[in-house]
């Protein structure tokens, strides 16, 4: 149970647009365990998405490009394989289900059609084997009639179904590690409680590693083991998903869960807010990034970039804890 | 206090989808279908549900953005459903609407001020300086002192929500039409909004109509909560007594959904089968019977009708 599956070390992506240099993402590092799922919060502009998208090495370069850094899937960087290698082990080791289910289906081709492209590809397969995989995956994602489906296009069903086609067909080859970007978010809520109690009784069968990113702190703490809180382009917190939400140590994340109004929470408590916006990629060149808007930023943060610093669990960046 | 500001009743918006030459076979839409609901002054009235529910229809039916098929709009005592352009001026110094995106709510080429300033010429207010000083109040109640000469584009969507609010509120209105006003902002963002509705509804007395599919928001905002679902509205109840005690099935699901944050995050919840069936088509008697795990019999047959169980809550549901 204990084999670690991905160790992302150091990552750091810049985008070069005109001839700015804007780092999205700058020295992340996180690792997952078999079995596990790792969350990974913030806020849009972030740098969670572009994570997700370097791991399975699908950024447009240009404008992006990975300039530092490792992922190793299964004790192999994936950073230098070739473009062949790389179509082998995406939708059959590693999946990516995205947040936009209208959009990242085929609409010219029919359901069975596109989740039996996936099958043949990876399985070697023939086309009626695949087929009828296709039925079993479908049936699996709990998708109603699957003989029919097959059959039909996507502007045929509604946005919860077409996520479950989404899921049915990351999870075609039983990939180890399932990306899972925002899954939810373009679904209503009652949908949204379905398609998670799926990936998550999913998870458990096939026993993959999951990647959940989402900027609803809900939906994170239902789904996950670990939790990384991101804020421009870095990881700010990484820790068990029960710290996480009950000890939050640094200054973004305790704002960022006080921030919602919780179902338990007096009307009388005014909500706290985090003062100013986001800082731009790249805005904040010196210094602690959350400074601009920390309550307790302290001398040394304008000046100098705090390590991540461990507190019991937590993996904490900010001065006050070392 | 208790007197109502907003009183609807029977409320009916249907678009139509087909039809053919001669005008024949239409179907239509059932947007809202039959919706009944007051707020009284100084209260807010959160209106909850799912994509699709209707629940911005209402919102712009109830401004007469939209033309109410049947019904009966009451505000402040006045029948507004069949006003015209002229009488309908007069009602919007009361009654204003916050839009969910503020990117496409401002005009880019113009200055956020100007903005506001066109609003209050509209209304009547002739005097420049006059205009010049509300604008700058304004500007200040929604804590942007002083920055009525940008142009949008140069605040960011938080920002450029207050300017929207200080919009709204140009021409004192009593009733604010919240259209999901925090959706489209950052988590960080979204509670300075909220805060500032919130200080703007207690220092003013404002009352508001807080559409949302956010039950967290809704939870926080409202002293009364509506649930809809499929163009009806399911429920009815005080804030705290409809998430103690939901009545309806579909509320229990949909408020099933949201857990608490930290402690026993994992606990269980109502799963609901299947998705909305279509409002072109809604079923027959209760709408939500196809997804119901207590149908019985009579629910396909009869519509039920809106039911009192306890303090100000109402259900409509067969079981009770």
């Amino acid at each position: 149970m204990n084999e670690e599956i991905l160790k992302v070390d150091n990552l750091g992506v810049n985008f070069y647009i005109g001839d700015r240099i804007v780092p999205a993402v700058d020295g992340v590092s996180f690792s997952l365990l078999k079995g596990e799922t790792l969350g990974i919060v913030g806020e849009s502009g972030c740098g969670k998405s572009v994570t997700a998208l370097s791991i399975m090495r699908l950024l447009q370069t240009p404008p992006a490009r990975i300039v530092r850094g490792e992922i190793l899937f299964k004790g192999e960087n994936l950073l230098s394989k070739s473009a062949e290698e790389m179509r082998k082990i995406r939708g059959k080791e590693i999946s990516m289900i995205f947040q936009e289910p209208m959009t990242s289906l085929n609409p010219v081709f029919t359901i069975g059609q596109q989740i039996s492209e996936v099958i043949m590809q990876h399985q070697n397969l023939s086309k009626k084997e695949a087929l009828s995989k296709t039925i079993d995956m479908l049936r699996l994602v709990k998708i109603p009639l699957p003989e029919r489906i097959i059959k039909q296009y996507p502007h045929q069903l509604s946005g919860g179904m077409r996520q479950r086609v989404m899921i049915a067909i990351a999870l075609a080859c039983g990939p180890e590690l399932l990306i899972a970007d925002e899954p939810t978010t373009a679904l209503d809520v009652t949908v949204q409680a379905q398609i998670l109690d799926l990936i998550n009784e999913l998870k458990e069968k096939l026993n993959s590693a999951v990647i959940m990113i989402s900027h609803d702190l809900g939906v994170v703490a239902e789904v996950s083991n670990k939790v990384a809180v991101m804020y421009s382009g870095r990881i700010v917190e990484y820790a068990d998903v029960q710290s996480i939400f009950n000890e939050p140590k640094h200054p973004y994340t305790k704002g960022l869960i006080e921030a919602i109004p919780d179902i338990e929470m007096d009307r009388q408590q005014r909500l706290r807010e985090i003062r100013g916006a986001v800082p731009f990629p790249g805005e904040i060149k010196e210094g602690c990034r959350f400074k601009t808007r920390c309550d307790c930023a302290r001398k040394n943060c304008i000046t100098e970039e705090p390590p991540l610093i461990q507190v019991g669990t937590n993996h904490v960046r900010c001065w006050n804890y070392a | 206090m208790a007197a109502k500001i907003l009183e609807v009743s029977n409320l009916k918006k249907y678009f139509p989808v087909k039809s053919n030459l001669l005008g024949k076979g239409m179907e239509f839409v059932k947007a809202v279908d039959g919706v009944d609901f007051h707020i009284n002054h100084g209260e807010v009235l959160g209106l909850v549900g799912e994509s699709g529910c209707g629940k911005s229809t209402t919102g712009r039916t109830v401004l007469r953005l939209l033309d109410p098929m049947d019904g009966q709009i009451v505000f402040e005592g006045q029948d507004i459903t069949h006003f015209d352009k002229k009488q309908l001026r007069a009602v919007y110094k009361h009654m204003q609407l916050v839009f969910q995106d503020p990117f496409a709510s401002l005009n880019p080429r113009k200055k956020v001020g100007s903005a506001i300033d066109e609003v209050l010429i509209v209304h009547g207010m002739k005097d420049k300086m006059q205009r010049r000083e509300k604008i700058q109040d304004l500007f200040e109640m929604v804590g942007l002192r002083g920055e009525e000469d940008k142009y949008p584009h140069e605040f960011s969507g938080g920002q450029r929500q207050r300017v929207v609010i200080a919009r709204a509120l140009a021409v004192n209105p009593k009733l604010l039409i919240c259209d999901e006003p925090v959706s489209a902002l950052d988590v960080s963002i979204q509670a300075q909004i909220i805060n500032l509705l919130t200080g703007l509804k207690n220092r003013l007395g404002l009352s508001y109509l807080f559409i949302s599919h956010d039950l967290r928001v809704v939870k926080y905002m409202s002293d009364r909560v509506a649930v809809m679902y499929l163009g009806k509205i399911v429920e009815t109840a005080p804030t705290e007594e409809l998430f103690r005690n939901p009545a309806h099935p579909y509320s229990k699901a949909l408020l099933s959904s949201v857990s608490a944050l930290g402690a026993n995050m994992k606990k269980k919840k109502v799963i609901l089968e299947g998705e909305v069936p279509s409002p072109v088509n809604p079923p027959s008697g209760c709408r939500f019977r196809t997804r119901c795990q207590y149908a019985t019999e009579i629910c396909s047959e009869a519509t039920p009708e809106i039911k009192c169980i306890g303090n100000e809550h109402y259900v409509s549901c067969h079981l009770y």
